[in-house]
């Protein structure tokens, strides 16, 4: 006897699925690695896993308005003459002219500057509009070293020494031939039009106990003027935060996974870094070991979104937080106003990613003028400002609701989490228990 | 993370002075590791007899017994107290002077045995480590030094180098090694015990393995170019010599000096300015991939 | 005519002193004493004044100088000069890793020998060695001129950009995409230019090789891919 068989399904792998089939056949056409910006694309353990608990009948909260809820914050009180004074705990990310235009780092400065806060030079070299449109900026010293001088150094209001980032903890910057524009080549000393290759490793140090040498260099040659901040991206936070205090550094930068780059290999962005969830509560222990937390001053950056995430950040012990890609998106990054656009690039608004090629319908990730007259500094300046204060409103409105006047007074013990590993990771406890893994019993 | 120096003297008319040259270095670089400071001193071997340096965070209570509990066991020695550290003369078995440490003093930790090294660490700064040992009154053919700032392990006294890991051989090491946790392993399979969790004493096993399967000193730190992985500066001791290896990328510094009189190393050139005659001293960077050898033995 | 002594004075007040030279107020010279290798001597001078110091110093001497003529009587540490923007800096002894590293502008003379990365990512210093450079020298070197008169370790000019680099003794080996480049009568005026502003006289040009970028680099290719 015979019989037909009955239709099924095609069945896709979970291994093997869409997007590693069509990794896979775009390596073997072309050879070389995916390069693309952003940050980690994938979901992680992250701040939405954690939730504040609020007022109720043990603790009261705010009143809005009458009460307040201050938001200022100091950095660089170790041993900086000038600390730098900011009204609120966000500060926007080093982003380098070359990867951004120069209309997206003026409007950068203008809208830091209208929200009270600091915007960072990145692997370029500081320019002139960033400098003037920008009151509080924190000049990068990176591996490239490109632009470098102290001209610049002595006209920064801080220098942040760059080990890594979260994207990329080990790599060098990456600018390909299609954004170095005359401009750009002069600024890094570069011949226009080639492919950047950039070390990974600084030129004349290696090791925290040669960073104390470079550190005392940099204050002498500012004369102890400016807070020297220590950049590293998400690797081995308990001991990368000891060091960089050992170092003699007045504030540490850690850089989660999720935080954004202009361009490296797809490879190292998703298989190389912590989460920033999982960065944090190491980093405020060995501060705290250290006798050194709120004296060098922790900032968070990686995947900074909402009041939510600042609020959940200082909760868990840093003073600040800094934002690199939500300040981009602000600004008008992957807007479906282009959409028409993003589809002519095989690509969505939202998905937009391979901002090396200096495509950007946006006019944000270019160095083409005619893409970069799209965007106006001055309305996006107004854009990153008004994102900021809600930020800042939000994360206010969640202070207040858990009884605080200042920010920094938020406290893990006023957070829980939804999940194994945020618990773990934030070392809070799941929500109505009182464990976490690595915590004792129920 | 660290800061090593080193002294070996051929002119035996600067013995007497070893201990207060080698301190004067090591205090110079308390910036490089102000977490804690080690220092291997070879001094005079006395024929037959083996000297074993321990250490107990109250050693003034915890060994004053030790010399006559020693004597009980059958295992007559001296034995010299030095704040946290003592000092155990002995002509018995060395074998023996361990099983009975084990057993009666378990809280005490070896820090070396040898005819001629004794090995004093401690957490702190290194001119507290100096004076609370005692060292710039020791005298000795030849020592080594190093301050830490610990990188990826705890800062703890027997996290401080220099680590001994066979009779009468120390070693220090500035840098950051990769491939030490699988290093580790295989040498753990080999039949060797580890204390900490630290690269280097990976480093000094292997060394300690090595020269135990036959290999010299100059040999095994050849073999130590290709086995270890990472950014290595390191300074060792043996009874009668004194090693210096950087690996091939060479990142971490190394300075020497060498005159008539002594052969010196340090992280950093301050370390030397206070040698006798440093100004004719001919002062090199030791090359990447290079052994670089002395031995009192081999000069004799 | 200011001397400092560090073994009296500290640094603060060396570089505070070096520092706060006003505009205009040019030929002022400085003796520095007892450096026994201190670190960051002398950094940060933004003014032509003219320095001595007497002794061996530390780490980054002389660094992101911009105006001053500065020698050292004795050695250098690690990164002598580094980021230097103009003027000149002289060592008379040896100099250790990473010297010039990252310069844009000046002149860097070593009367003994240089260590390992010299000149690493020079943007448009120029460097003079008498003696014998160390490996991974001019690495990622982007713009300026490397004249050596001894020899070179291995590795030399390795992801070399535009910077021109010329020896006279042996190379040990080449860095990826570094090549041996015809000397032509334009080199031979830099060299000659150089080794006159070095002090040094009575060598033929003609006994140097240039050595340069074979900018193969420039843009990625797969086949390039072993030279990463």
């Amino acid at each position: 006897m015979s019989y037909v068989n009955p239709p099924t399904p095609p069945r896709k792998s979970a291994t093997f699925d869409d997007a590693t089939l069509a990794e896979i056949r775009r390596a073997a056409a072309t050879g070389i690695y995916d390069i693309r910006g952003g940050g980690t694309k994938r979901k992680v353990p992250n701040f939405d896993d954690l939730l504040f608990l609020g007022a109720s009948m043990s603790r009261y909260p705010l009143e809005g308005y009458r009460e307040k809820c201050e938001t200022n914050v100091v950095l660089g009180t170790r041993y900086a003459k000038k600390p730098i004074k900011l009204k609120i705990p966000i500060t926007i990310a080093g982003m380098s002219f070359g990867s951004l235009s120069a209309p997206a780092k003026e409007a950068l400065g203008r809208g830091a500057t209208l929200a009270g806060t600091s915007t960072t030079t990145g692997d370029g070299g500081m320019t002139d509009e960033e400098r003037v449109h920008s009151q509080t900026l924190v000049y990068q010293y990176l591996p490239s070293r490109y632009g470098m001088n102290p001209r610049d150094l002595r006209r920064a209001d801080a220098i942040e020494v760059v080990i890594g980032q979260g994207a990329k903890p080990g790599g060098g910057g990456m600018l390909l031939g299609q954004k170095i524009s005359d401009r750009v080549a002069e600024m890094r000393t570069l011949p226009k039009g080639i492919d950047q290759r950039s070390a990974c490793r600084h030129p004349d140090w290696t090791g925290p106990d040669d960073l104390e040498i470079k550190i005392i260099e940099l204050r002498e040659i500012t004369d102890w003027e400016k807070p020297i901040y220590v950049k590293v991206g998400g690797a081995r936070p308990y001991y990368d935060t000891a060091l960089a205090v050992k170092s003699g550094a007045d504030v540490i930068v850690i850089d989660g996974m999720q935080g954004g780059t202009a361009a490296t290999q797809d490879v190292f962005i998703e298989h190389v870094g912590l989460p920033t969830l999982a960065c944090i509560r190491p980093a405020v222990k060995a501060l705290q070991e250290l006798g050194m937390h709120r004296k060098v001053q922790l900032i968070v950056s990686g995947g900074i979104r909402s009041g939510a995430d600042v609020a959940k950040a200082l909760a868990l012990g840093a003073d600040a937080v800094s934002i690199g890609t939500a300040a981009l998106v602000a600004l008008g990054d992957n807007d479906p106003q282009w959409e028409e656009e993003y589809r002519k690039l095989g690509t969505t608004a939202g998905a937009y990613d391979d901002w090396h090629e200096g495509k950007d319908p946006a006019g944000i990730t270019t160095q083409d003028p005619l893409l970069a007259a799209r965007l106006d500094p001055i309305s996006g300046g107004r854009r990153l400002a008004n994102y900021l204060a809600v930020m800042t409103l939000e994360a206010q409105t969640i202070a207040r609701a858990c009884g605080k006047s200042h920010l920094h007074n938020l406290e893990p013990e006023d957070i829980c989490a939804l999940t194994l590993e945020a618990a773990a990771m934030a070392q809070v406890p799941l929500a109505g228990t009182s464990w976490f893994p690595g915590k004792g019993t129920f | 993370m660290c800061g090593i120096v080193g002294l070996f003297l051929k002119d035996r008319r600067l013995d007497s002075s070893l201990g207060s040259l080698l301190s004067d270095m090591l205090v110079t670089m308390s910036d490089r590791g102000p977490d804690s400071a080690g220092i291997a001193v070879y001094g005079k071997p006395t024929l037959g007899q083996i000297k074993v340096t321990v250490q107990s965070p109250q050693a003034e209570q915890d060994l004053r017994s030790l010399a006559s509990d020693l004597e009980k066991a059958g295992l007559k020695s001296s034995v010299e107290i030095k704040n946290t550290h003592a000092v155990i003369d002995t002509t018995a078995d060395l074998a023996m002077v361990r099983v009975f440490l084990a057993s009666r003093y378990p809280q005490v930790r070896i820090m070396s045995a040898g005819e001629s090294i004794e090995i004093y660490k401690e957490i702190g700064l290194p001119k507290s480590v100096v004076d609370r040992f005692g060292i710039r009154q020791v005298s000795g053919t030849h020592g080594i030094g190093h301050t830490r700032m610990a990188t990826e392990s705890a800062v703890t006294t027997l996290g401080a180098h220099p680590f001994s890991t066979g009779l009468d051989q120390c070693l220090v090491h500035n840098g950051s090694l990769s491939n030490h946790n699988n290093l580790r392993r295989e040498l753990v399979r080999e039949g060797i015990a580890f204390e900490t969790e630290n690269d280097t004493e990976v480093a000094a096993a292997y060394l300690t393995a090595e020269m135990a399967k036959g290999k010299n000193l100059r040999e095994a730190l050849a073999g130590a170019l290709d086995d270890l992985d990472g950014f290595f500066t390191f300074v060792v001791g043996t009874k009668s010599g004194f090693g210096v290896l950087r690996d091939p990328i060479a990142c971490k510094p190394a300075i020497m000096a060498e005159t008539d009189s002594y052969v010196a190393f340090g992280s950093e050139y301050r370390v030397l300015v206070g040698l006798p005659d440093i100004e004719r001293a001919r002062v090199w960077e030791p090359e990447p991939a290079t052994v670089y050898f002395w031995d009192h033995a081999a000069a004799a | 005519m200011p001397t400092f002594d560090l073994s009296i004075s500290s640094l603060r007040e060396l570089n505070t002193a070096l520092h706060q030279v006003e505009e205009g107020n040019n030929d002022i010279h400085f003796d520095i004493l007892n450096p026994r290798g201190h670190h960051a001597v002398a950094v940060g001078i933004a003014a032509h004044l003219t320095v001595d110091i007497k002794g061996s110093v530390g780490y980054y001497c002389a660094g992101m100088n911009d105006g001053a003529d500065i020698v050292i009587h004795g050695s250098a540490g690690p990164g002598v000069a580094e980021n230097i923007m103009s003027g000149t800096v002289v060592v008379e002894g040896d100099a250790s890793q990473y010297a010039g590293a990252t310069g844009h502008g000046g002149l860097l003379v070593i009367r003994g020998n240089a260590s390992s990365r010299c000149g690493i990512s020079m943007k448009g210093l120029d460097i003079v060695v008498q003696g014998n450079i160390g490996h991974m020298s001019a690495f990622m070197a982007q713009a300026g001129n490397l004249v050596v008169l001894g020899n070179a370790g291995d590795a030399l000019g390795d992801s070399i950009y535009e910077a021109r680099l010329f020896v006279r003794g042996r190379v040990e080996s080449l860095g990826s995409d570094c090549v041996e480049k015809e000397m032509r009568a334009e080199h031979h005026e830099i060299v000659a230019d150089l080794l006159r502003r070095a002090g040094i006289s009575n060598v033929d040009t003609a006994e140097f090789r240039r050595y340069g970028s074979a900018r193969k680099l420039y843009n990625f290719h797969v086949d390039n891919a072993d030279a990463y």
